[in-house]
């Protein structure tokens, strides 16, 4: 309950700091409270304090600012967000400051993941937006002498619609004046027909800076007197420090040690100096035992598997299974997998006068402030986090560990510093995407209709497990979350990219083309006779349509392949068309196209980004990504042995987005990815006739798939 | 060993006392302070630490600054001119061909050394000539389109590369 509490004094404070500093304007809070229930609506929202959650004001000069707990890390909420403001409250977009990831004037958030912000960040927003011009349109009506109901606004300027010259700008309303307003009944947010700034592609508002290079990251803070830190890394994960002489290290009267317990650093004025000065330290590490390893892992996991949770039922097994003329049975496994972002974990710390400032690359900025007052046994008020650009997330920025590490060091050299890791480390300290199994028995009667479905999901959590086809006897269960278990996994997991909605898809995707293909059924005609969601039913046809889908039988030797999922509130159905080098197991992906109903589109362009994006990153694990392990060491370093998406990879790709502004704007950066392995193991199926069962699905996996499929033949 | 080691830097006379042997990146980052030119695997395997010497797009983390003695560097700050965008900077912009921005500068570097080589590249030589440059985010699709703009433009209006 403690925590609880802090938080509310968090809020409180800024709330009261930022009327402050503020000064005069026109100032809404909001809050999630005002939120509708919605579908995948996160348990976190539960967790923030219910007296407000974000900020804007108009300003005197006219500018107008929103303050939010999210950051920009590539997913382009920094001009989406704007546009919905712009839009309710009639202003330019160009008018719209965005202060994004301040713990000092942003009140709290949970965190930037789980394709939220639009969904439900936006939502209050917009309606926090209506309401600042319902405040100011009724100070112009008195203003002006004209009721309320002739005035127009039009880019922040009030008139009478009888008489245009009669006019006053909201920047002359709150000039010299401090508003706190609130309205009720509140107004409403304009209809879908009335929009005029969402739905457009404006220029990124990030663009101009990245482009040049003058974007800041965590890295590129520099402060008088700050210094670069190397830490003592152990082999393994588990290694405990045995015995460390730093005395080499003496040499270099610049480099600075410390230590703290196995907590050993080198600290330097310049960062390559700092490496090199800690490649001279000598450490012995006692490293556990620890057998587990890719051979082992899985046997491992499915003995420490906890109970689990039913995600969804319905229907009798019993009487499934007794209405099932043939039986599949598919066990689906997911290898682990790096975030990898192109910028490594990175902080800079100062302490000046008894307060902390820090710049992270961080998706939970707020939790870094948590974290660095328990760390550094602060208050929380005396820790103030600024959110640069965080150079790509992926869920791999949620833990912040490199924060805490740069904090303690600030506190123990008494000058700013900054740690950024290496990519050795950020390959070692990753919280991967787990290791994950998916177990399925589904039947199908003598009409080709699936009649019953039992699910077992092992440590990807439940995301994507929710059946939504229409079986009329099933049972999904999840045995364990992404994050693992005490004992579970040699090192950290966490949530990467729609956390386990990629398995999940994969897993159940590939076993519905199984059916298909058992029941000589094309694919995609399977798919929509067992569905009876409209938007699911509409972006597979959509997509089908696009592609110029023909309907055969699998498998038919083209190498195309479909799958389709529902995520993050949006619907999309993905079709892929690979070629397949038999001699070496090497699959090319030659085409993707992708339809995507994301509900309310804010801005098409950015949304495109994010579908090509997704489509792209889920090249690599579809195919090639998987972190090599042996207990706790991650054979792992750099991007020789691991291998990402790259420009050679690039197939031909087709992105459709379905308009569908009556049910509201839904996740849109998430959902994109997770049909890309399902798409790609059909498609292989279908061009060879042999089912791939693990992700990445590597040349020497489909390679073995191949010899196994031509056994079975002959 | 300290050094004094000069060389061009965006078109200026600059003069650095290092260690020779330190790597260029860290030089440009730490000791002059340009931070557009950034650090992402330090084995020349990413390409986000590109910059241009004499025109060649080269992985600053992997030289040592003593090798840029009296060369030409080029960084991504030195490619807007008066306060305009080069060609390729207009277009990355424009197409929206990055994300979260931190590979940006080094795609731009590099596209940069691609057509000064190859001023009218196929689709097929911008992508082999950016094989080597690491995006997370996915932009690959637009850098591709991006690069093609500019060039296109460049050869429109005869302009520098």
């Amino acid at each position: 309950m403690k925590e609880q509490n802090d938080r509310k004094d968090v809020a409180r404070l800024s709330r009261r700091e930022f009327l402050k500093a503020a000064g005069g304007g026109l100032i809404v809070l909001f809050s999630w409270q005002s939120l509708p229930a919605q579908e995948g609506r996160p348990r976190a929202a539960a967790e923030v304090p219910d007296n407000f959650n974000a900020f804007l004001s108009i300003q005197a000069d006219g500018r107008v600012k929103l303050f939010t707990g999210k950051i920009e890390m590539g997913q382009g909420i920094v001009t989406s967000l704007a546009q919905m403001l712009a839009e309710e409250l009639e202003v330019e977009l160009e008018a719209i400051d965005m202060v994004m990831g301040d713990t000092d004037l942003c009140p709290f958030d949970n965190g930037t993941f789980g394709s939220l912000s639009t969904r439900f960040f936006g939502v209050p927003m917009r309606q926090a937006a209506a309401e600042a011009r319902g405040v100011l349109l009724q100070m112009a009506a008195a203003r002006l002498g004209v009721p309320a109901e002739q005035l127009i606004v039009k880019s922040g300027t009030v008139m009478d619609k009888e008489n245009t010259g009669h006019r006053v700008t909201y920047a002359d309303m709150v000039r010299g004046r401090k508003i706190e307003k609130r309205l009720s009944p509140k107004p409403p947010v304009k209809s879908a027909a009335a929009l005029s700034i969402i739905g457009k592609s404006p220029l990124r508002k990030d663009g101009i800076e990245k482009v040049t290079g003058k974007a800041l990251y965590a890295g590129d803070i520099r402060l008088p007197g700050m210094l670069y830190a190397k830490i003592l890394r152990p082999p393994a994960h588990g290694a405990r420090l045995k015995q460390v002489d730093v005395s080499p290290v003496k040499s270099n009267p610049e480099a600075q040690v410390v230590r703290e317990g196995d907590f050993v650093a080198v600290l330097h004025s310049q960062p390559d100096a700092a490496e090199k000065a800690l490649s001279m330290i000598k450490a012995q590490w006692d490293v556990p035992l620890d057998h587990r390893n890719p051979a082992t892992i899985y046997d491992h996991l499915l003995k420490v598997a906890p109970e689990g949770d039913i995600v969804s039922q319905g229907g009798d097994m019993g009487k499934g299974e007794m209405e099932a003329s043939t039986i599949h049975e598919g066990t689906y496994y997911d290898h682990y997998m790096a975030h990898a972002p192109v910028e490594p974990h990175t902080a800079t710390v100062r302490i000046a006068g008894g307060r902390v400032t820090v710049w992270p690359s961080s998706q939970r900025p707020f939790a870094a402030k948590e974290e660095v007052a328990q760390a550094l046994s602060l208050s929380v008020d005396k820790v103030h986090v600024v959110s640069p650009f965080v150079g790509g997330g992926f869920g791999g920025k949620s833990p912040n560990r490199q924060v805490v590490e740069a904090a303690r060091l600030a506190k123990l050299t008494g000058k700013p510093v900054q740690v950024q890791w290496s990519r050795a480390e950020e390959f070692f300290y990753d919280t991967f995407r787990p290791a994950a199994i998916v177990k399925i028995r589904s039947g199908t009667d003598g009409r080709g209709k699936a009649v019953f479905w039992d699910y077992d999901a092992y440590f990807c959590g439940p995301r994507g497990a929710e059946q939504f086809y229409t079986i009329p006897n099933h049972r999904e269960v999840s045995r364990g979350p992404y994050n693992g278990v005490p004992g579970a996994h040699p090192f950290g997991t966490g949530p990467w990219r729609a956390p386990g909605a990629n398995i999940n898809a994969f897993a159940r995707e590939s076993q519905l083309d199984s059916m298909a293909a058992k029941a000589g059924v094309d694919p995609l005609q399977f798919r929509l006779k067992h569905l009876d969601d409209p938007r699911l039913l509409k972006v597979l046809k959509a997509a089908a349509e696009k592609f110029g889908w023909k309907g055969l039988p699998l498998p038919s030797g083209r190498g195309q392949g479909i799958a389709c999922a529902v995520d993050a509130g949006a619907r999309v159905a993905t079709i892929a068309e690979v070629e397949v080098d038999k001699e070496s197991g090497k699959v090319r992906v030659l085409r993707l196209v992708h339809a995507q109903d994301m509900g309310l589109v804010i801005n098409p362009e950015g949304a495109r980004m994010q579908m090509e994006g997704g489509l792209t990153m889920g090249l690599g694990y579809a195919l090639m990504e998987e972190v090599r392990f042996d207990g706790g060491r991650i054979l792992d370093v750099n991007f020789d042995t691991y291998e990402i998406p790259r420009f050679s990879w690039l197939p031909r790709i087709d992105t459709i987005l379905i308009d569908n502004p009556d049910v509201g704007a839904q996740g849109g950066g998430e959902p994109p990815i997770i049909c890309v392995g399902a798409s790609i193991g059909n498609a292989i199926f279908d061009r060879t006739g042999a089912r791939l069962f693990d992700l990445p699905m590597s040349p020497e996996r489909v390679k073995k798939a191949l010899a196994k499929a031509f056994q079975m033949k002959s | 060993m300290m050094e004094p080691v000069e060389f061009f830097l965006n078109g200026k006379p600059v003069k650095v006392t290092a260690d020779g042997k330190r790597k260029l990146l860290w030089v440009l980052r730490t000791d002059l302070g340009l931070t557009g030119t950034k650090y992402g695997c330090g084995e020349g395997m990413c390409g986000a630490c590109t910059v241009l010497v004499d025109g060649k797009a080269v992985r600053s983390c992997q030289i040592p600054v003593s090798e840029a003695r009296g060369k030409k560097i080029l960084t991504i700050e030195g490619l807007a001119r008066n306060g305009k965008l080069h060609p390729l900077q207009k277009a990355f912009l424009e197409r929206g061909a990055f994300q979260c921005g931190y590979c940006t500068p080094g795609m731009i570097v590099n596209a940069y050394g691609l057509l000064l080589d190859n001023p009218e590249p196929t689709e097929k030589e911008i992508i082999e000539a950016m094989d080597d440059n690491l995006c997370r985010c996915g932009a690959h699709v637009r850098i591709v389109q991006a690069i093609g703009i500019a060039a296109a433009e460049l050869k429109k209006t005869g302009g520098r590369t």
